[in-house]
């Protein structure tokens, strides 16, 4: 039997050292056993390498960067649309996701479709706000604070114990063993993503991921635990092996039926040295070590793909334990025409 | 106490261990895979003792103090319990 072809733009195409998921969520969408994925890449610099890679993408487009407002966004999506007539779309950047989000209603009405969380869900789980979340969810988040000034940060500090995490609001953190370098790096954390700073009880264990896809009505469809082998400066990991802690998969499964959670996601989880899990970060996404969850037998795109047309999907049972990824990096020569059509036009159709 | 190997420990005839709970993983010689084995079957320090002593011609208190260490090791490292 003939599989239905999909039309699926993908953004994240950034294979790079901190990388994207695209090109690893695309991997798994060629590997679908429910349909046939014809995969439109959705670039914003010309220089990501999935545009260009061999049978990933059959044509890839520039998007503007969200800081160009939803309007344009709106604008070239609906361009795209007109020649790809996409059915679905996977954004993958944190970043990227409120405008996506945004335009959700707008999108559908086109008929494009996605998988996200609901906009409650998407700001109730921000890292200023996971301490709440945590108490309202019954998971053990480390006691944390956020911050707005220097004032603040130096009476914060006096009521907890050193070292302490000092986090940025998207990105970064680093741990402070006094408070002058806590000051430093709250100087250093504002100034690049503004203010509030989340000041964080430091929590020594092993660090441990899930990425996991819940169907919205409490239902967990794919769940897959990683143990980090390699971890880069960027503190990405660039090796990792999957994992049977039940743990882990009893905090999941209480993660997406407590807050009925609508989509991919990647938590991150420190286990302490007495087996205490903490819940340190939740990411609205799909992550870019997804391919290792594929891999074992969970093809979250391709369920993601599925949900998001409204066809019923049976959640993953298992999964196989202890196999590993381990991430290379590779040159790839691209001839220079195919660079000056993207660059010049916005768009580039592999031949 | 008898220590006892926790459950689903993968551990193979080469010495490589892996816990799938943990993810960790070592590596262990010849003589420890033995002693691995008869955890996995449930010998009782005693009877693991009894073999090292006859296997490998050692006297029983070296081999006492071998054994200690090794399942101390294990222990450090979260890949036995002990059984009151």
């Amino acid at each position: 039997m003939s599989r239905p072809r999909v039309n699926i733009a993908v953004t994240g195409l950034n294979a790079v050292d901190s990388p994207g998921p695209g090109v690893p969520v695309i991997r798994g969408l060629h590997e679908a056993l429910s349909f046939e994925a014809n995969v439109t890449g959705l670039a914003y610099e010309a220089l990501e390498p999935g545009i260009y890679m061999d049978g990933l993408v059959n044509k890839s487009y520039l998007i503007p960067y969200p800081t160009e407002g939803i309007d344009s966004l709106r604008d070239r999506l609906l361009y795209i649309h007109q020649k790809e007539h996409l059915d679905v779309i996977i954004p993958n950047f944190d970043a990227e996701l409120f405008s996506f989000m945004k335009l959700a209603p707008e999108l559908e009405q086109h008929g494009i479709h996605m998988f996200l969380p609901t906009l409650d869900q998407f700001e109730e789980r921000q890292k200023a706000n996971l301490s709440a979340f945590g108490k309202k969810h019954g998971i053990d988040v480390p006691e944390s604070l956020t911050i707005h000034s220097l004032s603040e940060l130096e009476k914060t500090v006096k009521s907890m114990d050193f070292p302490l995490m000092i986090k940025g609001r998207y990105y970064e953190a680093y741990i402070a063993h006094t408070l002058e370098q806590a000051k430093g790096y709250y100087a250093k954390i504002s100034a690049k993503w503004g203010v509030p700073v989340i000041v964080q009880k430091f929590v020594k264990g092993t660090e441990l991921n899930v990425t996991g896809l819940g169907d919205g009505s409490g239902q967990t469809i794919a769940a897959v635990a990683m143990r980090k082998q390699f971890i880069t400066d960027k503190g990405k990991a660039w090796a990792g092996i999957t994992i049977n802690d039940p743990d882990l998969l009893k905090i999941t499964r209480n993660f997406i039926s407590s807050t009925h959670w609508r989509g991919a996601f990647e938590l991150e989880i420190m286990k302490s040295d007495n087996g205490k899990c903490y819940l340190m970060e939740i990411n609205p996404r799909i992550p870019a070590w997804v391919y290792l969850a594929i891999a074992t037998g969970q093809n979250i795109p391709e369920a993601l793909v599925n949900l998001a047309l409204g066809k019923p999907v049976s959640p993953y049972e298992s999964y196989e334990v202890g196999k590993l990824f381990i991430r290379y990096s590779y040159d790839m020569i691209v001839e220079r025409n195919n660079f000056e059509q993207l660059s010049v036009n916005g768009e580039f159709k592999q031949i | 106490m008898e220590p006892s190997l926790i459950k689903d420990i993968a551990l193979s005839d080469s010495g490589f261990i892996f816990n799938p709970v943990t993810g960790e993983s070592f590596t262990v010689n010849p003589i420890g895979v033995g002693i691995l084995n008869q955890l996995r079957l449930g010998k009782a320090r005693q009877e693991i003792l009894d073999q090292l002593v006859v296997e490998f011609q050692v006297d029983l208190e070296q081999a006492e103090r071998d054994l200690m260490d090794f399942l101390n090791l294990l222990k450090h490292f979260r890949l036995v319990s002990s059984n009151e």
